[in-house]
């Protein structure tokens, strides 16, 4: 099982076509609404969280393409600079997905991108600048 | 403090750091240690225990000397980066402060400001060894003609650089919530309404003060890891505070004891000193502190001893309370709670989050334990800090 985090765009011509159920019925993709804005006869942007076996993750993303979706893995648009990273916590305040986590072990700051939603808050609370990219805002 | 109990002196001491025979352990190390063989076997067998903090210490800044100009000048306003340094001190010196902001910064104007870049960049580019541009104006005197000055300069082009911070490595510090509807920008971080989290900023049992509560080994001239080399406590800090509530222990569990520490600069790792931006509250620096605490006595192995279990600090309303100054406490939570992630106030579980480092805290203390397995000595220190009267360990039968 994967999990991947995706931003969809539906321009206005196909934002009322019924796309999404069909990950589930067709492609086996467990999908999961993490945020959504509307903008009636204008725009729709969904956060989904994708869950199921990498090809089918990947056939659903192809799918969702195919049907004039733009689809952005939320995943590379956060980074954390492991250099300039001083493991003090405060991004794991604002974190609201756990993508930023202490491990408890050793008490350092660990960031798992495949659950980012790219909020862009680390950026915000990051007293170092260690966290950079481009944050989403719906 | 000269009444203590002196059961192994820094004589003692020092002469088993200079043989290579000193037993050397961090706090962290101690804890285990104590709970494991108990207060005397570890009192025994141990000499000095190492800790350590990185953390915000806004309370931090650098006395900087750019060297006499050719011809002569008294520089009374100076800027480093643009950034301004106090220059009502003689001709070339100057104080950069780790809060000052970078002249222009739009500050609170668009609420939260970011505070890209102050005095504590300016520190932590300096120690890197990066150049900054130095700016300098004075109004002329027969013996100071010159009225501006201006050069890119690194760290070896000043004469001197000693960093000088009023007030460091709180003993101990308060957990922030917030209480009101809406998300708040402090200097104890982002906090979301209605308690929705909780912040806190101490090493906990790897903190200087908290291991030497009474300060017994630790004032003016006691030797210490500052930003990466050997520094010194200078005096007690500013607030300095031993009349704080403490716990049955004897350790504080609210702010309580400070220290003024000083070191040289030129010396100093950028990677324990480092300018931080806080959003919405202002610029400034994150530094590492270690302090080596000799076992003078059994009391010295119990306090250090002390586990996050047993240390415990106050949960505070930064949505009203604190910025109105009043000293209401909502709660009181152990640095073991916090360090889990979740902690229970008034009902309601919130998560937690650290704005100090222990992975660096710690990494001090091991570094400060590594220097002294290579013969870095204690400094007794030789003016105390002002404390009061230990009345005995509870665990004691007397």
């Amino acid at each position: 099982m994967k999990s991947k985090n995706v931003l969809l765009i539906f321009k206005k011509e196909i934002m009322y076509k019924p796309i999404i159920y069909r990950l589930a019925r067709d492609f086996d993709t467990k999908f999961n609404v993490l945020e959504a804005k509307i903008l009636p006869k204008l725009e729709g942007r969904i956060i989904l969280g994708l869950q199921g076996p990498a090809d089918s993750i990947q056939k659903s993303l192809d799918y969702l393409t195919g049907e004039g979706v733009i689809v952005e893995i939320l995943a590379h648009k956060i980074m954390k600079d492991e250099e300039k990273c001083v493991h003090c916590g405060a991004c794991t305040a604002v974190c609201r997905v756990d993508a930023l986590t202490i491990d408890r072990e050793t008490m350092e700051v660990r960031f798992y991108p495949e659950k980012c939603v790219a909020c862009g808050q680390c950026k915000i609370a990051c007293p170092v600048k260690a966290m950079s990219g481009t944050s989403i805002d719906l | 403090m000269s009444d203590i109990k002196i059961e192994k002196s820094y004589d003692e001491i020092n002469s088993k750091i200079r043989e290579g025979k000193a037993v050397v352990v961090t706090a962290e190390e101690m804890t285990g240690i104590v709970k494991e063989q108990g207060v005397d076997t570890a009192f025994k067998k141990i000499d000095v225990v190492t800790t350590g903090t990185f953390g915000v210490m806004c309370s931090s800044g650098a006395f900087l000397n750019f060297g006499h100009t050719r011809p002569r000048m008294k520089a009374t306003k100076v800027w480093l980066n643009d950034v301004e340094a106090y220059g009502g001190i003689a001709a070339v010196d100057c104080y950069i402060g780790a809060t000052q902001v970078r002249e222009d910064d739009p500050l609170n104007m668009v609420h939260p400001g970011k505070f890209s870049y102050g005095g504590g960049h300016v520190i932590e580019d300096l120690i890197a060894g990066r150049p900054v541009r130095l700016t300098a104006k004075g109004y002329g005197t027969d013996c100071y003609p010159l009225r501006m000055h201006q050069a890119t300069v690194t760290i070896n082009d000043l004469r001197d650089a000693i960093m000088y911070n009023p007030r460091n490595a709180y003993q101990n510090y308060n957990c922030a919530v917030n209480l009101t509807d809406r998300t708040i920008y402090t200097y104890m971080g982002i906090l979301r309404p209605d308690m929705g989290n909780a912040n806190y900023s101490s090493a906990g049992q790897l903190s200087p003060l908290l291991n030497d509560p009474y300060y017994w080994t630790i004032g003016a001239g006691t030797k210490i890891f500052l930003g990466g080399a050997v520094g010194a406590v200078a005096w007690q800090g500013t607030q300095h505070n031993p009349s704080c509530m403490r716990g049955e222990n004897g350790v504080p569990v609210e702010g309580g004891g400070t220290v003024a520490v000083t070191g040289n600069m030129k010396e100093m790792d950028a990677a324990y000193v480092r300018g931080a931006s806080i959003t919405g509250y202002g610029c400034s620096i994150m530094v590492g502190i270690g302090i080596p605490i000799p076992l003078l006595n059994r009391d010295l192995a119990y306090f250090t001893g002390r586990p996050d279990s047993e240390i415990r600090c106050p949960i505070i309303d930064y949505g009203s309370a604190y910025p109105a100054g009043q000293g209401d406490i909502i709660g009181s939570v152990s640095y073991a709670e916090l360090k889990t992630g979740t902690i229970l106030v008034r009902g309601k579980k919130i998560p937690s989050a650290p704005l100090s480092s222990y992975p660096m805290a710690k990494k001090i203390a091991e570094t400060l334990k590594d220097w002294i397995g290579r013969g870095f000595t204690l400094g007794a220190p030789q003016i105390h800090m002002p404390t009061v009267p230990f009345a005995g360990r509870k665990d004691e039968i007397r």
